[in-house]
């Protein structure tokens, strides 16, 4: 987790959703998925979908496809100097993962340039406005999707 | 199982009120509620409240008694809270009270203040009625949800922005003589189009406005209504409510809504009607995409068809089935926690004949109210119908 933010507020702890995002910046984001293959994101007692308790970790596709995504002009007061920022929903086989979508430079600016199929990849960047880490989507570099 | 009638309905107008705290609002609306229903306050015996952002709005908490006062009532009080379908799921489970013979008259309707609230703080405060972990920290605003699937809608059904500028038309249209009603002026397509964006494609016109209000209903059985000679003609025939994934990314499709499918179904078998059968319909258009998904949930049109239902005069004003006469959240305004309220408020003047838009319906028997909450994970429908 980061450290107390400036006004002086402790974060919340949310210690699955930090154990989640540490593998995504790993190189090695997952997916809980149930024996009926279906996919979602912890924290997870059961699967949402059919209520199977046995879930194990699968490995989200390295390249994700563009599903659908908005260019946001208006954001919240935690995303004041992040705007405007395109916002996408990707499929990444066992479940999709919704982030910000940046540019092939990892230091650029937010590059809101995003279509309906295009290829990305998932990995965890940090907030302009106050560095809290998010998920962020990248072009993929052979612009393919997996399958 | 009892029959539902609509008693009264109270509205606050809705618009701007800084200055007002909500157990004023609710008062209002409360008030006239009772004017209009001629029912003894003493006789109510159960008030169902709805909320959503009090605690954020006004630091308020544990509102239902406070709104029980403010109505002059002494009975059972409970806020619900759905996000923007919070007054829906008040008002269903008034109806479910009041037909399974628990109660005999139910207060029902909702508050929500806004706009002493910086824009800002408003916007974080609906973010949150999105997933905390993996949408808010997204980036995910709540225009931006309505977005993400509005460009899914245009890919997997087409349709365009113009197409979108016409409800926002509509609407505006509509809202222009209704004296409850936040934006009272004509918006044209140009205009529609030629506004800022807030969240690409939504621009500001397909946005509704931030706004204060509150909606009450008293809710009796048909036994209460004829045993004191009440003037209640409009019957809540059919209730239904459905709930689907929190998160967007979690829905098997996102240009659809199936909350809103199961509440609607539920809604017409409960009242035995179908589809086919409504004439008029209130939706919840937070958003333009939002009537379209509605109308296509609601079974009024195919899926892929209710996009040009506004362009192609349908759901107009002098259209085959006119959706929204009250001007919608679009127009009319949204204050979240009223709003599911507001909208069978509005479905009953219009089929009593005491809407300044009846003329448009003078022979309508059916409408259906359609409320959601979030990106629809939540949604509540209601059938009404001419009892008599």
């Amino acid at each position: 987790m980061s450290d107390a933010d400036p006004s002086g507020e402790s974060p919340p702890t949310d210690r699955d959703y930090a154990e989640w995002l540490d593998a995504l910046a790993d190189g090695e984001g997952f997916a809980l998925a149930c024996p009926d293959g279906h996919g979602s994101l912890p924290p997870r007692r059961v699967c949402p979908e059919c209520g199977s308790p046995d879930l194990s970790r699968e490995p989200l596709r390295e390249t994700g496809t563009v599903e659908t995504y908005s260019v946001v002009h208006v954001p919240s007061p935690r995303f004041a100097d992040d705007a405007p920022y395109a916002t996408a929903v990707v499929d990444f086989g066992p479940t999709r993962l919704t982030g910000i979508v940046r540019g092939d430079d990892p230091d650029g600016d937010a590059a809101p340039e995003v279509a309906i199929g295009d290829a990305v990849t998932a990995a965890v960047g940090e907030r302009a406005t106050d560095g809290e880490r998010l998920v962020v989507f990248r072009p993929a570099a052979d612009r393919s999707p997996d399958e | 199982m009892t029959e539902v009638r609509v008693a009264g309905v109270g509205l606050t107008p809705f618009g701007s009120h800084p200055e007002r705290t909500g157990r004023d609002l609710f008062g209002e609306a409360a008030l006239r509620a009772f004017e209009d229903a001629a029912v003894d306050r003493a006789d109510v015996e159960e008030l169902n409240y709805g909320n959503f952002m009090g605690a954020l709005a006004e630091h308020q908490g544990h509102q239902a008694p406070l709104m029980a006062e403010a109505a002059g009532v002494r009975c059972p009080a409970t806020r619900y809270e759905s996000a923007c379908a919070s007054a829906g799921v008040a008002v269903r489970e008034a109806v479910r009270t009041v037909a399974a013979g628990d109660a005999d008259v139910v207060l029902a309707g909702g508050m929500e203040r806004m706009t002493n609230l910086p824009t800002a703080e408003v916007t974080e405060g609906l973010a949150i009625a999105a997933d905390d972990l993996f949408e808010v920290r997204a980036g995910v605003t709540f225009p931006g949800a309505y977005a993400l699937m509005a460009n899914a809608y245009f890919d997997a059904y087409g349709g365009s922005r113009e197409d979108l500028a016409h409800v926002a038309s509509k609407n505006h249209a509509n809202a222009v003589p209704n004296e409850y009603a936040q934006y009272r002026k004509e918006v044209s397509v140009a205009e529609a189009m030629d506004a800022p964006p807030v969240a690409e494609p939504l621009h500001l016109y397909d946005a509704c406005p931030i706004t204060d209000g509150a909606s009450a209903l008293v809710l009796v059985s048909a036994e209460y209504a004829e045993r004191n000679d009440l003037d209640a003609s409009v019957a809540v025939t059919g209730t239904g409510q459905g709930t689907d994934r929190m998160a967007l990314g979690d829905r098997d499709r996102l240009a659809r809504t199936p909350a809103a499918d199961d509440a609607a179904d539920a809604a017409y078998a409960d009242a035995g009607v179908e589809a086919s059968d409504v004439d008029v319909a209130e939706v919840h258009d937070c958003f333009t995409i939002a009537e379209v998904l509605a109308l296509e949930s609601l079974g009024l049109f195919e899926p892929g068809e209710g996009i040009s239902a506004a362009r192609e005069g349908v759901t107009t004003a002098d259209g085959d089935l006119p959706v929204n006469l009250s001007g919608g959240l679009k127009a009319k305004g949204h204050p979240v926690g009223a709003t599911g309220g507001s909208q069978i408020a509005e479905l009953t003047r219009l089929l009593r004949g005491d809407h300044p838009n009846s003329e448009h319906v003078p022979d309508a028997e059916v409408g259906v109210a359609h409320n959601a909450g979030g990106t629809v994970a939540s949604a509540v429908v209601h059938v009404l119908e001419v009892a008599e």
